[in-house]
């Protein structure tokens, strides 16, 4: 064997001496052998609905000895009331860290942290979850405290307190931040400023959330058949089945969540203004009212998205970032959510004296999507990128289950993501020029562009009218505007 | 309901102990550890839970290699090595390596005449800066931007990237499974045969990135500031994104020099995970990483920080909210004390019940966050413990400094419970167990693990070390590390807003 070997290793020094280095290699990435990827087909969570309305998804996962379980409550802060914002991120918070009837929050730490597991509750926005996540030699006892956070919590009071100084401290501090302004700010425009999806906790709001308002969200929302539980990781299923019936056997079924219809009132198409004296770059983003998933129109968006605005070979980011150096982050996209409008969005940000001119520069990429549609090339390579990449949509348990949650929360088809790809291989050049003049319109955008004004190449107003924005904070109840500690402009 | 009494963890522990002795043995199956001729270390670690892989390219050099008067240049080289290669991103490699020699010669030219001191002719000046733009346009026109990057994205290539600290320079990316030797092609031939073009227009990108994430962030601004005064002699004291006269003057030429001199086999550590076999791999890694020549190993020293003997502060004044930090000296990774840093900072940060949040965010309700970590700003060679907290309205950081000293003071004066030392023992084990879940993560550990300590299995040794720490650990390195001439301390104070017109500059 040793001889062998050691022959085999001489010939190839021979042969590499001879030979061209390069000659057994491929000089041309084309000709790199592609074998067929092999036939996967990923595992399906085993769906249970539980007489009282509850629907359970089981995962097994044998890789590691964890467990991991994720409970989605219906209603969220887009239906929390409008002189209460923050109510929901409030709940999310002191929910676990309130306690149970039967220990404090505090206590609970200890007894999770002791044993390195998690049980966490949050608010979303059209829902809010309790986690947890253990070790599997402990999944009685910490299944037993997410139990018990799940349907007997207390939300002391002295836990609200804090959660409503963390909240106030979060005011303080929004405008510390450029992006963080961009986004929320964007966010209103493309939506309403009073839109429940837009709007944002103030001092008044966050003081008037009272522990009875919490008691109160928990009993209106959190009922079995209000509640998607999704486990993955090392169980297994029939055992977990079974003791998942015993806890939830005697839980009866609650009144469903009702959910109010939501209007959007984008702002009118023109030029904002934030201005920012600390800053040397100018955050720009444009945006307008974007698509559902459930549209026609999806699947042609995303291959435009990719083509326009979306990883290192799109248009934009050729354009912007690489041919003109004006930029490091820059994209685009119509953005497309399962159950109202997404956000079309634009960003980038560039030095302050190339404000006006990376605003023109996207105005013609803008056009010449007329003059220069999305090439049969383009869009060749926009599906292969999504196309090739699409087993990484499934190449965990946990993500299959995380998808499967979600179509089931908002009621589209389990084999929504067999039907992406279906839908993403027929696309065709027409639908994405009909996609890009449908819903991308230079005259329709809100633009908004947060900057130190002083230093910019030209007034934004030589583009056309501008709003200025107020972004101050208003006071606490009580309090003077003057407060530093209170405001940031 | 009720709860088993808290004490009862006993059982609990043999259980993690048992779980990490597993994972050690099961991997010892699954990987593969091989130095190629030419001194290039690949793991290879076989994950068949999909049909995809992640590798990460492990450089052992960072912007602490960065030469003299050329911060920032280990960043911009990563940032190069998406240009593609003299067969990718090319319409005609000999004409363009003809016009990106002038690029430099005009560049250099340029550069000579502008960083006169005396007689210097502006007029010249202008004329050098033309004539260099006019070569850049020249050696543009044999560009096909982004051909390498676009390559690897239309072969379904995910989350491509790369990033660089102060320590090294990390590539990465996943693949389906079926592009396996395609991928090796493309790594080695980025490394093999990196082109320096687009250099000056990738410059600005970098030059915004610096905008963004230093000079535009009340944060970025505070940490450059501290990081540079708490070191004032080894390299950690310069800035990885590099000061801006740097960024306006290195040359093409200069991170070519930079390339050759570090991205050498022996300062580089392949590891690839996934739904590989090594059988079938590693003939392939090293049919195209073999190529890359082997040079000689670079001259590692860098400048020792002399002992602090002084406290030294930073304080910025800012239109934001305030931030308290402070920062210890303490030895590098390879200390025998590395475990019981990392256990502190466990006590001092994780989670609810960690003394910090007790403290500070529960029972004085004085800060919305606080905690306590090593690594700032690399942890290589010695660097700092570092404290922070975000005070609530109304509280000052002098507060917070006041509060996180009581702290440490309980860590040198009173043993930590019995209880604390055993949850940071099992957290420590668990979290070990939990980043064992992904392709990349296990790409990213084993690529450094093998880099640092030359052996992929110092990972779970690490577990064992924590393992070993006692209370007299603690109050040892505690009393040695946090006291006041070894402290750096920096602070964000809100400015008084200006009477009036702070919102002007209207237009």
């Amino acid at each position: 064997m040793k001889i062998h070997r050691s022959f085999v290793l001489l010939l190839m020094i021979i042969l590499a001496g001879l030979v061209p280095h390069a000659a057994s290699q491929a000089a041309d990435w084309r000709q790199i052998p592609i074998p067929a990827l092999s036939p996967f087909h990923p595992q399906e969570p085993k769906r249970i609905e539980l007489p009282n309305g509850m629907v359970v998804f089981l995962q097994e996962d044998h890789e590691l000895p964890i467990i991991d379980g994720t409970a989605r409550v219906r209603g969220g802060s887009r239906s929390e009331p409008a002189n209460k914002v923050g109510l929901v991120d409030i709940y999310g918070e002191v929910w676990r860290t309130g306690g149970t009837k039967s220990q404090t929050g505090d206590q609970l730490d200890d007894y999770l942290e002791i044993r390195a597991a998690k049980v966490e509750t949050n608010g979303g926005v059209d829902s809010t979850t309790i986690t947890w996540s253990c070790l599997k030699g402990d999944f009685d006892d910490v299944f037993r405290a997410f139990n018990d956070v799940l349907r007997e919590p207390e939300f002391r009071a002295d836990k609200l307190d804090l959660a409503q100084r963390e909240m106030y401290d979060s005011i303080a501090r929004r405008n510390d931040d450029v992006s963080q302004i961009a986004a929320r700010e964007s966010t209103k425009l493309a939506y309403g400023a009073d839109n429940p999806y837009a709007r944002e906790p103030e001092y008044a709001t966050v003081a008037a959330v009272t522990r009875q308002d919490l008691v109160d969200w928990h009993h209106s929302h959190v009922h079995p058949n209000n509640i998607i539980l999704g486990i993955v990781g090392d169980f297994d299923s029939a055992a977990m089945e079974t003791k998942l019936r015993q806890a939830f056997g005697d839980w009866p079924k609650g009144p469903p969540v009702k959910e109010e219809v939501i209007e959007f009132h984008p702002a009118k198409p023109g030029y904002y203004l934030i201005p920012k004296e600390d800053v040397n770059q100018s955050s720009i983003r444009m945006t307008e009212l974007g698509i559902r998933r459930d549209n026609p129109d999806y699947y042609a968006a995303q291959v435009f998205n990719e083509a326009f605005g979306g990883g290192f070979s799109s248009r934009l980011f050729k354009s912007i970032r690489t041919a003109q150096g004006l930029a490091y982050g820059v994209g685009a996209g119509i953005g497309a959510a399962f159950d109202h409008p997404g956000i079309l969005r634009v960003s980038m940000s560039t030095k302050s004296s190339t404000t006006v001119q990376s605003v023109q520069a996207l105005y013609k990429e803008f056009d010449a999507l007329q003059t220069n549609p999305i090439s049969d090339d383009e869009m060749k390579r926009a599906k292969d990128a999504i196309l090739n990449s699409f087993v990484f949509n499934f190449d965990s348990p946990e993500k299959v289950l995380r998808e499967r949650m979600a179509y089931e929360f908002y009621g589209y088809p389990a084999d929504f993501l067999e039907r992406y790809r279906a839908g993403i291989e027929k696309v065709g050049r027409e639908d994405v020029a009909r996609a890009a003049a449908k819903y991308l319109h230079k005259d329709k955008l809100a633009v908004l562009v947060i900057g130190n004004t002083a230093e910019f190449d030209k007034p934004l107003s030589s583009l056309g009218p501008v709003t200025q924005l107020d972004i101050s904070i208003p006071p606490p109840p009580g309090e003077s505007p003057n407060k530093p500690s209170a405001s940031n402009p | 309901m009720n709860y088993r009494p808290l004490k009862s963890f006993v059982i609990f522990l043999a259980l993690a102990t048992l779980a990490a002795a597993q994972d050690i043995a099961s991997f010892e199956k699954r990987t593969t550890v091989k130095k190629l001729d030419n001194g290039l270390t690949v793991v290879i670690c076989e994950r068949p839970e999909a049909p995809v892989f992640s590798f990460f390219t492990h450089v052992d050099a960072g912007s602490v290699q960065d030469p003299h008067g050329e911060t920032g240049l280990a960043h911009m080289f990563e940032h190069m090595a998406f240009k593609g290669t003299d067969k990718i991103g090319t319409t005609n490699y000999a004409a363009e390596k003809v016009a990106l020699e002038k690029v430099e010669q005009a560049y250099a030219a340029y550069i000579r005449e502008r960083d006169k001191p005396v007689g210097r002719d502006e007029q010249k000046v202008k004329e050098l800066q033309k004539a260099w733009q006019d070569a850049v346009a020249e050696a543009e026109k044999y560009v096909k931007p982004n051909e390498f990057p676009q390559i690897v994205e239309i072969n379904g290539g995910e989350d491509l990237n790369a990033n660089t600290s102060d320590d090294e320079t990390n590539y990465f990316y996943s693949f389906p499974e079926n592009r396996l030797e395609l991928w090796a092609y493309l790594e080695s031939e980025r490394f093999l045969h990196p082109v320096m073009r687009e250099f000056y227009k990738e410059r600005n990108v970098v030059i915004e990135e610096r905008r963004m994430r230093v000079d535009s962030n009340p944060i970025g601004r505070l940490l450059e500031q501290f990081t540079t005064a708490a070191f004032q002699a080894h390299p950690y004291h310069r800035p990885t994104i590099g000061w801006i006269s740097d960024l306006n003057t290195f040359s093409a030429t200069d991170a070519k020099n930079f390339f050759d001199r570090y991205y050498i086999p022996s300062n580089m550590v392949v590891a690839v995970v996934g739904d590989v076999k090594a059988s079938e791999t590693m003939p392939i890694v090293e049919k195209y990483f073999g190529r890359i020549p082997s040079r000689p190993k670079p001259d590692e020293y860098a400048t020792v920080e002399p002992p602090q003997n002084a406290e030294r502060r930073v304080v910025l004044e800012e239109a934001s909210q305030p931030l308290y930090l402070e920062g210890y000296h303490r030895p590098s990774y390879l200390s025998p004390d590395d475990a019981i840093y990392d256990a502190i900072a466990d006590l001092m940060s994780e989670g609810r019940t960690s003394r910090l949040y007790r403290a500070l965010v529960r029972d004085k309700k004085i800060a919305a966050d606080s905690e306590g970590f090593s690594g700032l700003p690399g942890n290589k060679y010695p660097h700092l413990f570092a404290f922070y907290a975000f005070p609530l309205p109304g509280h000052k950081p002098e507060e917070m400094a006041e509060a996180i000293h009581v702290e440490i003071e309980r860590l040198k004066k009173e043993d930590i419970s019995d209880e604390e030392l055993k949850m940071i023992k099992t957290r420590a084990k668990a979290n070990l167990i939990r980043s064992l879940g992904s392709n990349e993560g296990l790409a990213s550990s084993l690529a450094l693990y093998q880099t640092r300590y030359d052996d992929w299995r110092e990972l779970f040794r690490s577990v064992d070390r924590i393992d070993k720490v006692s209370k007299a650990d603690i109050r040892r390195v505690a009393s040695q590390t946090f006291v006041p001439t070894n402290r750096t301390v920096g602070i964000i104070e809100t400015r008084k807003p200006a009477t009036g017109a702070e919102q002007g500059g209207a237009q």
